[in-house]
């Protein structure tokens, strides 16, 4: 349930994401920092990488030039396909495989890893026609991609993620430091 | 008086030397008289005995006698001189044998003095002790065990394949003989072992029934005897050296010598190669097969009908995570419970056109199902006990409710499922929106006609389901306006339309969705299928 004051807005029911996912985090990824990615894992295993809402392109009104699912010369995202119930054919990723990089109007780059093990199944198109949906809805129509861990990981992958209170806690500690100085 | 010719004499003289019994013989000799292999069969040996006695002593006349059908009628006074003086017979066979002096009748000498208490080498004692009165009463008595409803049964023989072999070298063994009994004669005109089985097993399982009618081909009602005989489980061992890709292994099988694959590769191996990895005639067996469980199947009978469903709690199937059970009941198992205790069925399986989800209802006229029940012991049911049951069902449980409960036959219940694509549904969902609305902001919906869907395979399913993107049309939708962030949004659609993901978009991956539809964030929080529009199973009147 949210705060008091944002139920005239809010369902008293829990949104899609609270319902069926849990939240998990990795911060200041590959210690570059606040480039934090979120980790949305359905109850049925299958998780959605997106950016956490604190993640440097989300600040300050950057705008995006261009996203690229090409990750090197001879591997693209987009040419992921996988096909049957057994998701046959899908790129097997490791934690800190890249996903795309992402460019922004002021020439800042950043790059978005996988966070966890597990067979790509999609990445999202709609964001290559319509940066701005990465923007405006980050944790849901924004997301980056999906991903189908292995049954017998399943619970293993997330050891090394951050959940959301460990996450929330970082976060303020990093912004009683920024404060601190000025 | 048995029906045999002339040139059977040295068929059944080499066969009496390999340790053949006589109904095996009868086999070999292509005897396809069913009666033949009713009689005892020591009386049987017993004339096969005389019969090539009868040749050495005086060939052209017997031989005229024996091809005359009239002869084999007329039998009375052959028999009587059997039976009022069998030891002057034996001793004037050894005589007579001796006097051949060929080693075969020499061997057929040994076998006569103590046939009765030897196995078979090519039936392993299945057409000798295994097929008389004892085994026709275990058979009975397995089937009033079971209690079962029926007109007629079958008889169904499971053999060790190594019979296979040991039939195959004995063919072998006698080919040349039987060859030149008639131009045509095959092994595919050998009896097989399974038949002579039933030809003589049938009767008596039918009169200790006290009648029943045991059937040769098709019955619902299936009793299976089945043999094993681990002593000679190696004969076909060599086969997998010679045969290789006859013998794959297979996940659930649990030896690789079926019967199946054992024909295949007999029919493929060349005699020579035979030869020179088996005996032939094969060895004698020290003891016979050992009869496993007697089995009675009755095939399935089918049941179809509609359920409501009105609980928000309650799966469609049983619901397991991790080996976990996560819901007390399930629709199925409501449903299954006393149809199964009524028909005594020992399983089911269940299926349904289309499904909800565990939090959503099922209302108006109900969902389709059907259910198959594996080996009913009951099955005749009057439309009066049927609606019965329907009431027994609908007394045990609030949370669901069953309509036109029937019998139907198997084909019928694809029906169900056929062009389950085409077919419509109609849903009421309850929805929320982020932004506030009025009445007439929601109205426009009510316009929409025939709008065609970009479904991702939603994420909730794609941990089972393949990933495609389907094509899904929303017939029609109106609203119903409830207050400033909610209204109820009924639909009908096209089958397969997953209206949660139209409702919330799914990440953006169902396209169009209602968020983009009403320029806000929207989501479903009750959804109940209002109707599945599938004209079978055919209603029940009251
Ligand atoms: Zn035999």
């Amino acid at each position: 349930m949210e705060s008091v004051e944002h139920e005239d807005t809010k369902a008293n029911a829990p949104s899609v994401i609270d319902r069926y996912y849990t939240r998990w985090y990795r911060a200041d990824m590959k210690g570059k920092p606040c480039e934090d990615h979120c980790i949305l894992q359905h109850s049925n295993r299958i998780c959605v990488i997106t950016l956490a809402e604190t993640h440097p392109i989300l600040q300050n009104g950057r705008t995006i030039k261009c996203i690229n699912y090409q990750i090197s010369n001879g591997c693209s995202r987009l040419k992921n396909k996988v096909s049957g119930k057994s998701k046959r054919g899908g790129q097997f990723l490791t934690d800190f495989a890249p996903l795309c990089r992402i460019t922004c109007t002021d020439e800042t780059e950043y790059t978005i890893y996988s966070c966890i093990r597990g067979r790509l199944l999609e990445v999202n198109e709609n964001i290559l026609e319509t940066p701005n949906l990465l923007l405006e809805k980050p944790s849901t129509e924004g997301y980056i991609a999906v991903i189908l861990p292995k049954f017998e990981e399943s619970k293993s992958i997330t050891e090394n993620l951050l959940n959301r209170d460990e996450f929330e806690n970082i976060i303020s500690k990093r912004s009683s430091a920024q404060s601190q100085p000025s | 008086m048995l029906p045999l010719k002339e040139k059977d004499k040295p068929i059944i003289q080499k066969l009496l030397s390999a340790g053949c019994c006589a109904r095996c013989i009868l086999r070999f000799c292509c005897v396809s008289v069913q009666a033949a292999y009713r009689k005892p069969p020591e009386e049987t040996l017993e004339e096969l005995q005389i019969f090539i006695n009868d040749t050495k002593n005086d060939k052209c006349q017997d031989s005229v006698a024996l091809d005359s059908t009239d002869e084999y009628k007329s039998k009375d006074a052959a028999e009587s001189e059997t039976s009022e003086d069998p030891p002057n017979k034996r001793a004037k066979l050894e005589t007579s044998i001796t006097d051949a002096q060929s080693e075969e009748g020499a061997a057929a000498v040994v076998k006569l003095k103590d046939g009765d208490s030897r196995v078979c080498v090519v039936c392993l004692g299945i057409l000798q002790e295994l097929c008389g009165t004892t085994q026709a009463v275990k058979i009975t008595e397995a089937v009033k065990a079971g209690n079962y409803e029926f007109d007629t049964l079958v008889l169904s023989v499971s053999l060790p394949a190594q019979l296979c072999v040991r039939e195959h070298s004995c063919w072998l063994h006698v080919k040349k003989e039987v060859r030149e009994k008639g131009l045509v004669l095959n092994k595919d005109d050998v009896i097989q072992v399974k038949e002579a089985f039933k030809w003589i097993m049938q009767g008596m399982v039918a009169k200790e029934l006290g009648g029943t009618a045991v059937v040769t081909k098709v019955s619902p009602f299936e009793v299976s005897v089945e043999f094993t005989h681990s002593e000679t489980d190696a004969d076909c061992h060599f086969l997998a050296a010679t045969c290789p890709d006859c013998f794959k292994p297979t996940k659930n099988k649990q030896s690789v010598f079926t019967r199946m694959a054992v024909v295949k590769a007999l029919e493929k191996i060349p005699d020579g190669k035979f030869l020179k990895h088996y005996p032939c005639p094969p060895k004698q067996p020290t003891s016979s097969c050992s009869p496993q469980e007697v089995q009675c199947l009755r095939v399935s009978v089918f049941v179809a009908g509609r359920y409501n469903k009105f609980c928000r709690s309650l799966p469609q199937t049983p619901w397991v995570i991790d080996g976990e059970r996560r819901m007390e009941s399930s629709v199925e198992e409501l449903i299954a419970a006393p149809i199964l205790s009524a028909f005594r069925a020992d399983g089911f399986n269940f299926s349904s056109s289309g499904r909800e989800d565990v939090d959503v209802r099922t209302l108006g006229n109900g969902r389709p199902f059907a259910m198959e029940l594996l080996n009913p012991h009951k099955s005749r049911f009057s439309k009066e006990q049927m609606k019965q049951l329907q009431e027994t069902i609908n007394q045990s449980s609030d949370k669901i409710k069953v309509r036109d409960l029937q019998i139907v036959t198997r084909e019928a219940m694809s029906r169900m499922k056929e062009g389950e694509e085409e077919k419509t549904k109609s849903y009421t969902a309850l929805v929320w929106t982020q932004k506030p609305i009025q009445r007439e902001d929601i109205s426009f919906i009510d316009d929409i006609k025939d709008l065609t869907l970009d479904q991702k395979t939603p994420l909730r399913v794609l941990h089972r389901r393949a990933l495609a993107v389907r094509q899904r049309a929303i017939h029609s939708m109106s609203t119903r306006f409830l207050d400033s962030h909610h209204f109820y949004l009924r639909l009908k659609t096209q089958a397969g339309t997953y209206i949660k993901e139209f409702v919330h978009g799914d990440f953006g991956r169902t396209n169009p969705n209602l968020c983009q539809l009403l320029k806000t964030n929207t989501d479903i929080l009750e959804l109940d299928v209002e109707s599945v529009d599938v004209d079978w199973p055919p209603p029940v009147p009251e």
